[in-house]
């Protein structure tokens, strides 16, 4: 990768323009000097090519999917197809107001309404709302639907949602926004549920758990069913965080596992860009007796009509419109090109390349879990850790060699975790290369650990001083000066 | 078959084998039985890309495309083509999270250049590296305040745009805050009753310019929230704070907003961004991610995420928010886009918004057909009250290609001018005005 290091602002020149723009012969607007900015912001000062050599020149300095192998465990890394791209942003979606009358955008209503009803179809509940804009969002809005129903039901002392500890972090901070306390249970060896666990902590004061199936640790709640009649015994409800459902397509439904309410990731089961970090969609799914609960407004359909409504019952509106349109279309696009005929093949194939990694190089790295895993699996290490070398190290290295790093330190139930998630859009050529390179870096770690330990080393940058960072905060421009 | 799975059967062959498994169907022996699926789902048929193609562009053709006078919250500006260009690049559009920073400088480096940009847009100290949109970074900054105070009681001006209003009350109610309305004098926020009946609280939620176009003079607000222990929070959109005065020099704690003027376009509402920034004193209550320098082994400056303690996947059940992927690839089309427009651009195009829009309310005024509402400084919107039927205007409108005014209630309208907006187009609007009755 080229090295280019300088920001837009230290390319600026005073006086040079990048913009065109017309100026009406109107008369200027003089605004009273109490409102108006006093300075003015110091803005890059650049022509529009200085633009585009300097985005092109900060974009190489990326890894992105189309790059190389990107096997990051929970994060779903598929190929991410350019004609989504290109039907979701045509310009009979991009230039809609969200104000305008429902009789006017009758075809991006058509969109998310069948979106929603084929996320329906997908994970077995009776209803979605697409206005979340990200997983958390949609964990967001579950869990406001499950204080709804209680609250509704006058069962106010319903405070408490349990978390597993191999869940995502994400988990236990959206019920703390949402106004619960977490109760942590501790999982059994391979992250599934402690079923003891489970019921020592079920009380008439549980709102619901929240649970990822399959688990961080690619495991399949085998007890699902059990775990799902003891939570709503209890009263409470039952969450399905969507991070894995890639696992599932095509083999189970949520709904049919007993869970009350999904947050789905199109950004990952469902083939929308991830953006370096967001725009994701997140949106929230119910069974039967809580649509009325869903966010507000709700996209509804009468005969061949679509249009909003609000319920009473509901949550609220989440947003200041009706989520990532732009996201949901990508998402719509990606469906309809898979349908029905291919769309059950995508959880076992997942699975297959998960397997088939995880079983070529189990005699080198430690696997806590044994047995079949599901679209991903976690290896705590080196089983030969007498060099020292960690997960980290692993991680680094593999960046020398051109891939992504799996996940690294997550789950939290083993110490030196890394998460591999390949994905079903990965050749059995892609894996095998990522297998015989992950056997050179384990050799490595033999022969010539110090490499290892300072990996990497043909990075644009190496090992980050990420103390000095936080001890010595630049977080703008302003600071360097 | 299919173009996205590229298995062939003996692949699979030989990967099972590896595996152990006879069949894919038993690496799925883990689950259930009962619960393993049997048949394909029941949703459409897959479409050729071509046949997909004719099917999206059909339904795009469903949507109107409208010369558009409203806005209330999302605006028909003009984005130079660059910015599609550029944030269509791989390396941007389908990277996750720069957490392995050594391979994603190009993410990180392009925070750190928003968050540079927000800060000099809003006078603030420091910003993340995004929020999902207008609304929720302003719930965002409610929970901030909470966290800073202890408070449960939040003020808002009842002249905030009321979807964001709605956002802030759903986040509050389970939260059990208390959200207290501060009512409206004549177009602005009623400072006296701040002044008798907020203290105890954790602060107050303004919007500048307000929903009904205002632009409020927030010089006396500051002290007063302060002098009660609370935070003062702004909202501000994009364009409007190239030439207004920003929430730094109102003394604001906290500034949020939306950005989707600046670079993205409606897409139905979505996906927009929202930013959120605020003094360094606060930084630690902040939500979300940010981004810092430092340098790496060999010395050579390096951008990495920061501060990360106060985050979810740090902090779980004790962090201030749950807020993890946000709208990071928005937030480089505003960097591109406040880059081509520039120091002088941002003044530029926000003077051809209001130099339009003070051009439409004089000409609407002249018709007779609406009286005065506020008679208060505006910006790129503004109230007027209609003295005909609204809803027949709105039709008679949509005929003619045009999206309206936005209907706020007791026969007020709220129109919205860009610099996209032609004399031509206004005078069709003015026109129209005329033959309504």
């Amino acid at each position: 990768m080229k090295y280019y290091n300088k920001l837009i602002f230290e390319i600026s020149e005073k006086n040079r323009i990048g913009y065109s723009l017309e100026k009406k012969n109107l008369p200027e607007v003089k605004l009273p000097n109490n409102i108006k900015r006093i300075t003015q912001a110091e803005l890059p000062e650049v022509s529009e090519f200085d633009v585009v050599r300097h985005y092109t020149n900060v974009s190489q300095k990326n890894f992105g999917v189309e790059t190389g192998f990107y096997p990051l465990g929970s994060c779903t890394m598929k190929y991410n197809p350019k004609i989504n791209d290109e039907l979701a942003t045509l310009s009979g979606f991009a230039n809609i107001h969200p104000l305008q009358p429902a009789k006017t955008v009758q075809g991006l209503l058509k969109i998310y309404y069948e979106t929603q009803s084929m996320l329906s179809e997908i994970s077995g509940l009776a209803a979605y709302s697409l206005n979340p804009f990200a997983g958390a969002h949609g964990e967001l809005a579950g869990l406001m639907i499950i204080k709804a129903y209680h609250e509704k039901r006058k069962d106010y002392q319903r405070k408490l949602i349990i978390v597993p500890d191999s869940a995502h972090g994400t988990n236990p901070a959206s019920a703390t926004v949402c106004g619960f306390d977490t109760v942590e249970i501790k999982s059994n060896p391979d992250g599934t549920v402690n079923l003891a666990a489970l019921k020592a902590v079920l009380s008439n004061e549980i709102a619901g758990l929240m649970l990822t199936n399959p688990n961080t640790a690619g495991v399949f709640e085998k007890d699902i069913q059990e775990v799902s009649r003891l939570v709503h015994e209890a009263g409470g409800l039952l969450y399905y965080d969507g991070a894995n459902l890639n696992a599932v397509l095509g083999k189970a439904k949520p709904g049919d596992m007993g869970f009350d309410i999904t947050h789905i990731n199109l950004h990952k089961s469902f083939s929308t860009p991830h953006g370096g970090g967001g725009p994701g969609s997140g949106p929230v799914g119910v069974c039967e007796k809580l649509v009325e609960f869903l966010p507000n407004p709700i996209i509804d359909k009468k005969g061949e009509r679509y249009f909003f409504r609000n319920s009473k019952d509901s949550i609220g509106a989440l947003g200041q419109f009706y989520g990532n349109a732009s996201v949901y279309l990508r998402a719509y696009v990606y469906m309809m090109t898979l349908g029905k005929e291919s769309m059950s093949d995508v959880g076992p194939l997942a699975v297959l390349n998960a397997n088939y990694i995880k079983d070529s190089l189990s005699d080198l790295f430690e696997l806590p879990i044994g047995g079949h895993c599901m679209h991903e699996f976690v290896f705590d290490g080196l089983k030969d850790q007498s060099t020292g070398v960690k997960t980290l190290d692993i991680a680094k290295r593999l960046l020398d060699y051109g891939y992504h790093a799996p996940t690294i330190y997550f789950p939290l139930i083993f110490s030196q975790s890394m998460m591999i998630e390949p994905t079903e859009d990965e050749s059995k050529e892609t894996l095998d290369e990522f297998i015989n390179i992950m056997r050179v870096v384990a050799k490595e770690a033999v022969d010539t650990p110090e490499l290892v330990k300072t990996a990497p080393h043909n990075t644009i940058v190496r090992r980050l001083d990420e103390v000095k960072a936080v001890k010595n905060p630049i977080l703008k421009f302003r600071d360097i000066r | 078959m299919h173009k996205y799975l590229p298995h062939t059967e003996s692949d699979i062959e030989e990967m099972l084998k590896v595996t152990g498994a006879q069949t894919l169907d038993d690496l799925f022996s883990s689950i259930p039985k009962k619960l393993r699926l049997t048949k394909p789902y029941n949703i459409p048929s897959a479409l050729s890309d071509d046949n997909l193609t004719k099917h999206m562009k059909n339904l795009a053709s469903m949507n109107q495309e409208l010369v558009i006078f409203r806005g209330a919250g999302s605006y028909d500006h003009y984005t130079p083509s660059i910015v599609k260009s550029l944030i269509s690049r791989q390396e941007f559009l389908t990277s996750y999270t720069p957490y392995q920073p050594e391979v994603a400088q190009g993410t990180l480096q392009y925070i750190f250049e928003y968050q540079s940009m927000v800060c000099e847009l809003t006078g603030m100290e420091v910003s993340n590296a995004s929020m999902y949109d207008g609304a929720t970074s302003t719930a965002e900054a409610m929970f901030m305040a909470h966290a800073q105070t202890g408070s449960s009681k939040i003020l808002v001006s009842e002249t905030v745009n009321p979807r964001i209003i709605e956002v802030v009350k759903t986040y509050a109610r389970y939260r059990d805050i208390e959200v207290l309305l501060v009512p409206s004098m004549n177009g602005e926020t009623d400072l006296s009753f701040i002044e008798k009946n907020g203290t105890g609280s954790m602060g107050l939620i303004v919007q500048n310019p307000n929903y009904m176009g205002v632009i409020e003079d927030y010089s006396k607000f500051a002290d007063v929230v302060h002098a009660q222990g609370g935070l003062f929070i702004m909202n501000a959109e994009g364009q409007s704070l190239g030439i207004l005065k920003t929430p730094g020099e109102y003394k604001a704690d906290i500034a949020v907003g939306d950005l989707q003027s600046l670079g993205l376009p409606l897409s139905f509402g979505g996906a927009y961004i929202g930013y959120l920034a605020t003094k360094m004193q606060y930084v630690r209550k902040m939500p979300g991610r940010i981004c810092g320098i430092t340098t790496d082994v060999e010395g050579k400056r390096a951008f990495v995420l920061t501060l990360q303690a106060r985050e979810q996947h740090i902090r779980r059940a004790k962090a201030n928010s749950n807020i993890c992927s946000n709208q990071s690839l928005m937030a480089l089309a505003v960097t591109i886009y406040l880059s081509t427009m520039g120091k002088q651009g941002l003044v530029d195009v926000a003077n051809e918004s209001m130099k339009g829009a003070h051009y439409l309310y004089t000409e609407l005024l002249k018709t007779n057909k609406f009286e005065v509402v506020y008679n208060k400084p505006f910006f790129k919107e503004f109230t007027l009250k209609a003295k005909f039927d609204v809803k027949a205007f709105e039709n008679a409108l949509l005929k003619k290609n045009i999206l309206g005014p936005l209907h706020i209630g007791d026969n007020n309208l709220l129109f919205a001018v860009t610099e996209r907006r032609t004399v031509a187009e206004m005078d069709l609007l003015v026109e129209m005005a005329v033959n309504q009755k």
